[in-house]
């Protein structure tokens, strides 16, 4: 009898902590952060208690639209070992409970950032849940090998919806942050694929190395990274980042050309050069976004 | 309130209590954040009554 018992009645408040994929939330958050601090340094203002917790409401919307994302993609999470082991293929949390949890936590959050911003920030916040549930994961995921790049405009809105609830504005440096971490996604996203090649495969999902091959992928990587190291630099050309920024994108930047160079001329079946990139990647958002953010707590709290 | 489900093994049960507690803390957060918003909102603008 005890083993007809659903394990769902032995989830812990953890599994579904878990499905709101609290690493991506805290990219969101580390982004989230520095598109509110530029913000105020153009000359924004919002009483700190508020922005914190516009903050916390960007942070749930985000893993809001992570649990809708397990709901609807459980079946591809199973096929895959990287996702095997989220709580819906475990069996802990019943689909419909994660699609329920996320559902309540998307109208919280985006109510939530009306409340304590504005509703412009709101909208933003709603259209990128939206973005991600509906675009990406429901229509894009399964049915084209550009599924990344157009999915990534969802990771790469939240510092345009921290700027709005600053400003109650999205202008062009938001944009600018916006774009950096749009062409960050291919080729951050196609070197994960790369060495986990034969998981998508198996899931039935079309990324780009199961649908073009290997040899078209790296060549669109290094075509991404280069887009990617210019718009790097653009903070600096539309006068919101300074020479340190500058300094620090023109290295890291050199640095994951390199890199993706190095992923071009990789012979057919090498992982490790496709690893090495997927690591730098993130390093590389990390270092831009940390700059930009000293440099504008340095003028705002030090220079000021 | 029934006694405790005998079919429900221990670990089952307490996990239940747990999934319980944390949802009482999330919606106790949530009040006291809306709370938090509305004093923050109205801030100083409370002394300017007409």
């Amino acid at each position: 009898m005890s083993e007809a018992l659903p394990t769902a009645a032995a989830a812990s408040p953890g599994h579904y902590f878990a499905l709101l994929k609290p690493r991506v939330m805290s990219l969101v958050v580390f982004t989230a952060l520095v598109g509110m601090i530029a913000a105020v340094e153009a000359g924004g203002s919002l009483n700190g208690g508020l922005a914190a917790i516009s903050l916390v409401a960007i942070a749930v919307g985000a893993g809001a639209s992570g649990a809708l994302n397990m709901w609807w993609d459980a079946d591809i999470d199973a096929a895959m070992a990287r996702t095997a082991g989220r709580p819906i293929p475990q069996g802990y949390v019943p689909p419909s409970e994660a699609a329920g949890f996320g559902l309540l936590l998307s109208g919280l959050s985006v109510a939530l950032l009306a409340l304590a911003s504005n509703y412009v920030a709101a909208f933003w916040l709603a259209f990128t849940i939206f973005f991600y549930v509906v675009i990406y994961s429901m229509w894009l995921k399964r049915s084209t090998p550009q599924n990344i790049v157009i999915g990534g405009a969802a990771g790469a809105l939240p510092p345009v919806v921290a700027w709005a609830a600053v400003t109650g504005t999205a202008p062009l440096e938001a944009w600018i942050l916006f774009a950096i971490i749009f062409l960050w996604t291919p080729p951050h996203f196609w070197a994960l694929a790369i060495y986990r090649e034969s998981d998508y495969g198996r899931a039935g999902v079309p990324m780009m190395p199961n649908v073009a091959g290997e040899a078209s992928t790296k060549k669109q990587i290094f075509a991404y990274s280069i887009a990617l190291v210019l718009s790097g630099l653009a903070p600096f050309a539309a006068g919101f980042g300074g020479y340190a920024y500058l300094a620090i994108s023109s290295a890291f930047g050199a640095g994951l050309l390199m890199i993706a160079w190095r992923v071009l001329k990789s012979p057919p079946r090498a992982k490790d050069e496709a690893k090495q990139l997927f690591a730098f990647s993130i390093l590389y958002l990390f270092a831009l976004f940390a700059a930009l953010l000293v440099e504008d707590l340095w003028a705002l709290y030090v220079r000021a | 309130m029934s006694a405790p489900d005998p079919q429900l093994p221990p670990d089952a049960r307490k996990n239940r209590g747990r999934r319980n507690l944390a949802i009482a803390l999330g919606l106790a957060a949530f009040i006291l954040t809306v709370y938090a918003v509305t004093i923050l909102r109205i801030g100083g603008n409370i002394l300017e009554r007409p």
